[in-house]
């Protein structure tokens, strides 16, 4: 039990103190996840809409998978990105494998099912007459999905929240395909892993309290967003 | 000339049909109420008019042009037309936004949107709430701001779907003045559903019967309220007084119905022998405690079977060898002290009575 205790009291001296390795790494981490969260949301906010938007056969079975694919454990990500990063896979002449490029496309594929499945439910929860009045205002389409996305921000926001949310919390593809490496590729999630397998309880629990930290001034920062 | 004409409009959910063969053309300029009781369709129609829905069969035109099912020119129409739909469904954003959000679909000037937003806000009585949610406003405001949204784009069509049925009076009346005054202001065709009868007699140069999907009768005010096409009309719009009877004589105009032997003077020109029903609105009819001699051809004796006190109004239902129900005035109720069992004189004009042909029952 001391560790929690040393842990704490351990993260409030390398926060205070400003400790330049531990800011790199927890800098890296938001960059990387940050990039992949946008990227993804890029992706997946249009196509959740296009799935929403529009009836075609197997709509559901899509759906389906997709909620399926929540349950994707990170190193099956990561191992599937690494056989098509590595030198003889069939990406492999980009030469991305073990830099940030490769975690943040690991991260993409990781949490885009997330993001697409919780953003169509978002939209489906905007009632059919919000879309009838928008229409009958005479939005187009493109606006009429636009308004949508705006009723349904609460929500879309939460779904952008948890894409980010899973994406800085994986350890399993950043190890993989990032490599830990010091300096480049070494993350949060990765130096704990590290860190608690050398033995130093204490280091890898106050990086936890800080990835944590992390990710509460990032819940607060998008909160005042979306309150506005 | 006719600005929106449907058709041949059929629609379908699923097995039942909702509307059955409707033709209607509204005129620029005309205000057409649409009434019916609940059911009836007239949501329906209004959504096909306003091009949310495609009909299962039938063509629309506007401004004499035909609308296709599809493409571009679907949206171009709709811009030229508002639609306030029964349950006002407001945006969760500002009030302004709302407001706004039509004038900013059509690509208005920011400072043009800024200035009519105002101005409308203005005339809902609503411009102190620019910057609240609207989703916090209540219903009558909700309603108000969904007014609001569909005025400011000055749309040539305006169509309303029970603009006020969740409303109290006070704002049932503002809501009505308002729409009035704008649709004089702008010429602005309007299409009104409503179930509420007084309302599309009121507001409204034109009247359309929707019935179980299919528009029974459309003409103005007098020819829907008293001059209805069948019994079923007659019914919806108040015809209380709805007896059968048999032609007896017909004279010059005038025909006498026969209605178990007591002679019912009306204005008509059917044949003797014609199976008939003679309707009479209950507010056309007087009552006195004696027979006075006036120039109204029908009255007579009856005895009082019950008293019913409308607010201001009472119904008086009669025997008088057939049913027949009055509606007077409290005042005048309560003057001639009618009781259950009080012996009256019901007195109506030959011109107060309607005249159909009994349907050959199908």
């Amino acid at each position: 039990m001391t560790e929690i205790w040393d842990g704490l009291t351990k993260a409030i001296e390398l926060i205070i103190s400003l400790d330049p390795e531990v800011m790199q790494i927890a800098g890296r981490s938001l960059v990387i996840s940050g990039t992949s969260c946008l990227v993804a949301s890029l992706i997946c906010l249009p196509l959740a809409s296009l799935i929403h938007f529009n009836q075609f056969r197997g709509k559901r079975a899509i759906v389906s998978t997709i909620q399926t694919l929540f349950a994707m454990p990170t190193v099956l990500i990561g191992l599937v990105v690494l056989v098509l990063l590595s030198r003889v896979g069939p990406l492999g002449f980009f030469g991305i494998l073990f830099t940030p490029t490769a975690m943040v496309i690991g991260q993409i594929l990781l949490i885009s099912p997330l993001l697409l499945g919780f953003t169509v439910s978002a939209l489906s929860g905007v009632s059919r007459e919000i879309v009838d009045t928008a229409t009958s205002l005479g939005a187009s389409r493109f606006q009429t999905v636009w308004l949508v996305l705006k009723e349904a921000r609460y929500a879309v926001l939460a779904a952008v929240i948890m894409g980010f949310a899973r994406a800085i919390s994986e350890v399993g593809c950043a190890m993989m395909v990032g490599g830990n490496i010091k300096g480049a590729t070494r993350v949060m999630t990765t130096a704990i892993a590290l860190e608690a397998s050398k033995g130093d309880i204490a280091l890898g629990m106050a990086l936890g309290i800080i990835l944590l930290f992390l990710a509460l001034i990032i819940n607060i920062a998008l909160n005042r967003l979306q309150q506005r | 000339m006719s600005l929106i004409e449907v058709a041949g409009i059929t629609h379908r959910y699923g097995e039942r049909a909702v509307l059955q063969n409707v033709n209607l053309s509204v005129d620029s300029g005309e205000v057409f109420a649409l009434i019916g009781p609940t059911g009836a369709g007239k949501t329906t129609l209004l959504r096909i008019m306003n091009l949310l829905e495609f009909p299962s069969a039938g063509e629309i035109y506007f401004g004499g042009k035909w609308i296709p099912r599809a493409g571009r020119q679907r949206l171009e129409i709709r811009r030229r037309m508002s639609f306030i739909h029964q349950k006002p469904q407001v945006f969760n954003l500002s009030v302004y936004d709302n407001v706004a959000c039509g004038l900013r679909w059509r690509g208005e000037k920011k400072n043009k949107i800024a200035e009519k937003v105002d101005h409308i806000l203005e005339m809902v009585e609503l411009e102190g709430y620019k910057n609240r949610n609207a989703r916090t406003l209540s219903g009558g405001e909700a309603q108000r701001v969904a007014l609001a949204r569909s005025l400011v784009l000055e749309p040539e069509v305006l169509l309303l779907d029970e603009p006020t049925a969740n409303l109290d009076p006070v704002s049932t009346t503002k809501i009505e003045q308002l729409v009035s005054y704008v649709a004089r202001q702008h010429n602005t065709t309007m299409i009104m559903a409503t179930h509420d009868m007084s309302q599309g007699r009121q507001l409204a140069d034109r009247i359309g019967v929707l019935l179980d999907g299919r528009l029974v009768q459309t003409g103005n005010a007098v020819d829907i309220f008293h001059s209805p096409q069948n019994e079923e009309v007659a019914h919806f719009v108040g015809m209380e007084n709805i007896i059968e009877g048999v032609i007896g004589v017909s004279n010059g105009g005038i025909v006498t119905v026969n209605i178990d032997g007591n002679g019912l003077q009306a204005v008509s020109n059917c044949p003797v022998g014609k199976k008939v029903c003679a309707c009479i609105r209950p507010e056309d009819i007087t009552l006195a405690l004696y027979n006075t001699q006036s120039s109204a051809r029908n009255s007579f004796r009856g005895e009082v079977i019950r008293v019913t006190t409308l607010g201001p109004l009472s119904r008086v239902e009669m025997n008088c060898g057939f049913p027949l129900i009055a509606l007077v005035t409290k005042i005048s109720a309560e003057e001639l002290n009618l009781q259950v069992g009080s012996k009256v004189f019901a007195t109506f004009k030959a011109t107060g009575v309607h005249i159909m042909e009994k349907e050959i029952s199908q």
